[in-house]
């Protein structure tokens, strides 16, 4: 886990936070996210309580969640950092850390294991030429492995960016990702 | 009693209890984690796995786990089947499958919960052979060292920091092997309770950072029961010293006055004990102004001369102990002994010990502080100020939930569902201060007041309660005085608080007020009084309440009446301006000083003796709540250092004094004190004399396996010396005696077989949780709820908020705010520098941002657009500005006991204006940055 906090100097992070507490945090977040973030605080009970879906608007502006919008949501809830980080980093689809344009949801769980998906991941790692939890230089693709796509009929599954692919191959690995120039690093 | 079947066995129980509790209760061990006894169960860690039986027919049996199984009658239970056996074993296997293997290594190693239970289950081989998990640490301040490879996940520390101790800055990180426990970002631990993670962890994620750089093993720690100097709070603490060095301390378990918790000015604030400021020789003052060291004969022989002609006067300490000046008094005489307060402060003390005895109310112990139903605090900002009595008021607004919990009859240790039912539930908590306070998160209401309205809210809620309503308040202030009276009147147990803190005796007297007009209706209300120091309390016991304060020492000491001054313990420079006390020394033709440290009093003494500390001198002191309790040394002090009521009791000797030709032992002084004094009778009985033998021997402050005594001055000498004899307790500087079945205020060190960490207090307690076998340490001196009522009370007139003028306003701070938090160097780093504390719309206009120097000055000014005095120079400090939205309309508060504030008393009023050419420590935030706030300007 620790390895998804970034590890600034103690001189640093205490002026960070000092200023983060003493300058308008809201002006972090836009104007259209403060609204849909407003709007589901006023489907509950505590402010807090919205935590997870201020979360996911944000990372569905940005593509994910930083230190600095992380402050600013816990802001805008009423409460500590600390704590909406514990939710923020519960969640492996909440991304604390930057992220392709698409993210690849490997399935690994059970039925997908059986159907194969270490071959298929060594496959896509082999076209996009990046390992589990890395971006293709091109910023088009994150790799990274899901416990469950709830699609274990069709397995092996996995997604891209917001679409389900079924039954996958190694050839519809290569018809997918054929045409990325792959190798990169 | 429930009967319940454990193992073949047939135990009695006590009803409402979980199986772990019962078993620990009676002493059969049962390995567990995540249960605490001051936090319940949550049923988390899996390990003290039983396995329970429907009925005698039942064989096979099913597991449950101890901490989450209600004792019921009848219930079978068995600890020792194979079944609970290998489960137990195979959860520490599990836990261990990341721990490293680095207990050499490791400052909780020989002291570690998680190695016992390791040992318990009788795991020993490990069969992983794969990677273990790492984890980077984080940096959590001077105090507290962190090391996530070791933690077990057993969630106590965040269930300890946030859910007991209401902090926010750590929780449980990410999830499945990867959890972390940290916080957001690399920062100090917010919290002031959070040096309690040490003990809370049961292994070594939370370590003390000084003890790391310096380390010394648990075992080989030389301990003795010692009572906390950092307040009048009267916590009891164990510190354990190694090499002449307190290395660490530690809790020690009071269940009526600290429980399992101390706070971080407490557990860390002993550093003064050996700070190179420590005086080590007698120095006596030569003709350039420097110090001679001289010997302890040369010394004592100076003092007799010096008191003589017996035109001496003293000032004893409010953090020395009774006996100490109790010996001062008797040397100078009870008319020339000033109790050592500062001028504004005497009377509020002495106010806090009348209304004690004359209230109705009770004077509540932490147990019944925690009991509490409705609460209100008038003017004290007790985190900072009482800080042990904060961390219970967090546990009495929880009274709510467990009412709540009753009803579903749930039973209290139950947990993790209790804080779910509740939610944000909490029984009621008013506080009026002058600007915000720690506890506000857990309030119901704080309102902002200027000291004289704080008073006027408080006679208003008591004439209320009294059923005699005065109508001269102002309607949004009404408004809350029917709110608090509702709450309180509608109360079982209410508690009023206040305090010496901000400064106003009427505050005080408004408190008396309301506890006892609820007394009044019958109700068995509670009062509780903060006064500064540990033994503030004392003081006002032994001196009554006519003592002559140091203005009027002074006045004497000018017009003849007085040669020599004898200060005992107290750094004067700290109770009034620097001119109003170079003129009080000034006044006299010779000072002598007993301290600990070099200070400014010390420097203008013609005679300074080096004083032992708390840590290596016996005394009594007197805590908040009257109770009188004992300290004992740790370890014998160095040099020339001597007990101050050595030296008294030396000197008095040397004099041929008649009242000390029967005062021996520091027991006899005691015993001399409860005879002369009536208030102070009952202090013989805080803690047993130095007669006192366990089963016919002394108790130990080594622990059996205390090692390396021959060798640890082998680079001085081989020649060992011969162990320190201890004339003046039944303690004993040695591993030999017997640590078991003593009273309670003879405690040096919790250890039981099989049991290394201090979870086996456990078997010092008469059930697990409950008090200690021999009975709780300390003795009681005011009697609780007999007086006859304070008497009649006139609130003041209303604040006025005048433009141009502000009222001074005290802001107490945890560290720094006493006297010797700031010289310990962990807590010195935390220590801010002096401010002064004004609202947004005051800060506007007087034309400074945060960060910004102000000058206080006393007297008025036409108009703060002026900003400056004619005539002479009134100026009483520069400080830095801090905006603070929540400061009461025309108050201006500083932080008392830091730096620059030295001629800044409280409640005067002063000028404010921009300082020139001042030196920012941080950069300016632009206007906009900050949104004005509501705060009420009235310049």
């Amino acid at each position: 886990m620790s390895d998804l906090i970034p590890i600034v100097s103690v001189a640093e992070a205490a002026l960070s936070e000092e200023k983060a507490a003493l300058s308008g945090l809201n002006a972090v977040l836009s104007e259209a996210e403060l609204t849909a973030i407003d709007r589901e605080i006023s489907h509950v009970p505590y402010r807090s309580a919205a935590a997870i879906d201020a979360l996911k608007i944000v990372q569905s502006h940005r593509g994910w969640v930083s230190d600095e919008n992380l402050r600013a949501i816990a802001h805008h809830l009423e409460m500590s950092a600390a704590e909406l980080e514990g939710i923020a980093t519960f969640y492996n689809l909440i991304f604390r850390r930057p992220v392709g344009n698409k993210v690849i949801l490997l399935c690994n769980s059970i039925s997908c294991w059986i159907k194969g998906c270490d071959n298929l991941q060594k496959k896509v790692s082999e076209q996009l030429g990046v390992d589990l939890g890395q971006t293709t230089p091109d910023n088009r693709y994150t790799l990274l492995p899901v416990t469950c796509l709830g699609a274990c009929d069709k397995a092996p599954v996995m997604m891209v960016g917001d679409d389900l692919h079924e039954d996958v191959t190694e050839q519809a690995v290569q018809t997918l990702f054929g045409d990325h120039g792959g190798g990169g690093e | 009693m429930p009967v319940i079947q454990v193992d073949g066995q047939e135990y009695e129980v006590e009803a409402g209890k979980n199986l772990l509790e019962a078993c620990l209760s009676l002493g059969l061990d049962l390995p567990y984690f995540c249960w605490h006894p001051a936090m319940g169960s949550i049923g988390a860690c899996r390990q003290c796995a039983v396995v329970q039986y429907l009925n005698a027919e039942d064989e096979r049996g099913r597991i449950v786990m101890g901490c989450m199984t209600p004792v019921t009658d009848g219930a079978i239970f068995s600890l020792s089947g194979d079944k609970a056996r290998g489960f137990r074993q195979a959860i520490v296997e599990s836990l261990m499958l990341n721990h490293p293997h680095d207990c050499p290594v490791c400052a909780e190693g020989g002291e570690c919960h998680l190695q016992d239970m390791t040992v318990m289950v009788g795991h020993r081989d490990r069969h992983y052979r794969g990677r273990k998990n790492t984890h980077r640490n984080q940096y959590l301040g001077p105090l507290i060292n962190h090391e996530m490879n070791r933690c077990i996940t057993c969630y106590r520390c965040t269930r300890y920091y946030r859910d007991y101790a209401g902090g926010t800055d750590l929780a449980a990180l990410a999830s499945r092997d990867h959890v972390y426990f940290g916080r957001h970002s690399d920062g100090v631990l917010q919290s002031e309770f959070a040096g309690n993670l040490l003990e809370v962890c049961p292994t070594g994620v939370f370590t003390d950072k000084s003890l790391v750089h310096n380390y010394t093993r648990k075992w080989d720690l030389q301990s003795a029961p010692s009572v906390c100097v950092g307040c009048a709070m009267g916590c009891n603490t164990l510190p354990g010293e190694r090499y002449g060095k307190i290395k660490r301390v530690h809790n020690r378990f009071n269940a009526e006055v600290n429980g399992y918790f101390l706070c971080d000015r407490g557990r860390f604030g002993a550093g003064f004990v050996h700070d190179e400021r420590r005086l080590q020789y007698p120095g006596l003052r030569n003709n350039d102004g420097r110090y001679d060291a001289i010997n302890h004969h040369e010394a004592l022989q100076y003092m007799d001369r010096a008191c003589a002609p017996g035109k001496v006067a003293g000032i004893g300490s409010p953090r020395a102990s009774v006996e100490a000046n109790f010996l001062l008094r008797t040397l100078v005489g009870e008319e020339n002994f000033a109790p050592g307060f500062s001028d504004a402060e005497q009377p509020l003390v002495e106010l806090v010990l009348r209304l004690q005895q004359d209230s109705r109310a009770l004077v509540p112990d932490i147990t019944t502080i925690e009991s509490a139903d409705a609460v209100l605090i008038l003017g004290e900002d007790l985190t900072n100020t009482a800080p042990r009595i904060a961390l219970a008021l967090r546990q009495s607004v929880r009274n709510k939930a467990y009412e709540m919990a009753a009803e579903l009859r749930l039973e209290t240790w139950q947990d993790g569902a209790i804080r779910n039912l509740a939610q944000d539930q909490r029984s009621p908590l008013y506080i009026a201060a002058v600007a915000d306070t720690p506890l506000d998160d857990v309030a119901t209401n704080r309102i902002s007041l200027a000291p004289d309205d704080i008073a006027r809210l408080g006679n208003a809620i008591a004439a209320n309660i009294a059923g005699q309503p005065n109508a001269d308040l102002e309607q949004p202030l009404q408004e809350q005085v029917e709110m608090i009276t509702t709450a309180l009147a509608g109360a079982q147990r209410p508690l009023v608080l206040s305090g010496t803190g901000c400064g106003s005796t009427a505050v005080l007297a408004a408190a008396g007020q309301v506890a006892d007009a609820l007394c009044g209706n019958g109700v068995p209300a509670m009062l509780c009084l903060a006064v500064p120091e540990a033994n503030s309390l004392g003081q006002a016991l032994l001196t009554g309440c006519d003592a002559p304060g140091l203005a009027q020492l002074q006045q004497r000491a000018a017009s003849g009446e007085f040669d020599t001054l004898v200060v005992l313990e107290n750094d004067l420079y700290r109770r009034g301006s620097s001119a109003q006390i170079d003129q009080l020394l000034g006044a006299f033709q010779q000072v002598l000083v007993l301290d600990g440290l070099d200070n400014q009093t010390t420097s203008s003494a013609t005679l300074a003796l080096p004083a032992a500390s708390f840590a290596e001198s016996n005394g009594t002191l007197i805590s908040l709540e009257g109770r009188a309790q004992h300290h004992y040394p740790v370890f014998q002090p160095h040099a020339e250092r001597r007990p101050s009521w050595t030296w008294l009791l030396a000197c008095m000797k040397e004099m041929q004094r008649e009242e000390v030709r029967s005062l021996h032992h520091f027991d006899d002084i005691t015993r001399a004190c409860a005879a002369t004094i009536p208030a102070l009778a009952g202090i013989t009985a805080a803690a047993p004399d130095h007669h006192f033998r366990n089963a016919g021997v002394r108790i130990p402050r080594q622990t059996h396996r205390y090692s390396g005594r021959t060798a640890m001055r082998a680079d001085i000498s081989v020649h060992e010396p011969r162990q320190p004899v201890d004339e003046e307790s039944p303690l004993a500087f040695s591993m030999e005696g017997l640590n078991r079945d003593q009273p309670g205020a003879l405690l040096p060190y919790v250890w039981a077989p099989g049991w290394n960490s201090n979870q086996s207090l456990h078997k010092f307690q008469a059930e697990v949780g409950g008090p200690l076998k021999g009975g709780t340490a300390g003795a009681r001196l005011l009697q609780s709820g007999i007086g006859a009522g304070p008497g009649t009370f006139t609130a003041p007139a209303p604040f006025k908020a005048e433009p141009g003028r502000w009222q001074l306003v005290p802001r107490q701070r945890i560290f720094g705010s006493d006297e010797l938090s700031a010289l310990s160097p962990g807590l010195a780093e935390l220590v801010q520098p002096g401010f002064i504390e004004i609202c947004a719309a005051d800060a506007q206009l007087l034309g400074v941002t945060e960060g910004d120097g102000l000058v206080v000055t006393k007297g008025i000014t036409k108009g703060a657009t002026e900003g400056v005095t004619t005539g002479v120079d009134n100026t009483l400090a520069t400080l830095e500005a801090r905006i603070n939205d929540s400061m009461a309309v025309g108050c201006a508060g500083f932080s008392v006991g830091l730096a620059g504030v030295q001629n800044l008393r409280p409640l005067a009023p002063v000028s404010l204006r921009r300082a020139e050419g001042w030196q920012r420590r941080s950069p300016e935030l632009i206007g906009s940055d900050r949104d004005a706030g509501p705060g009420g300007t009235h310049v």
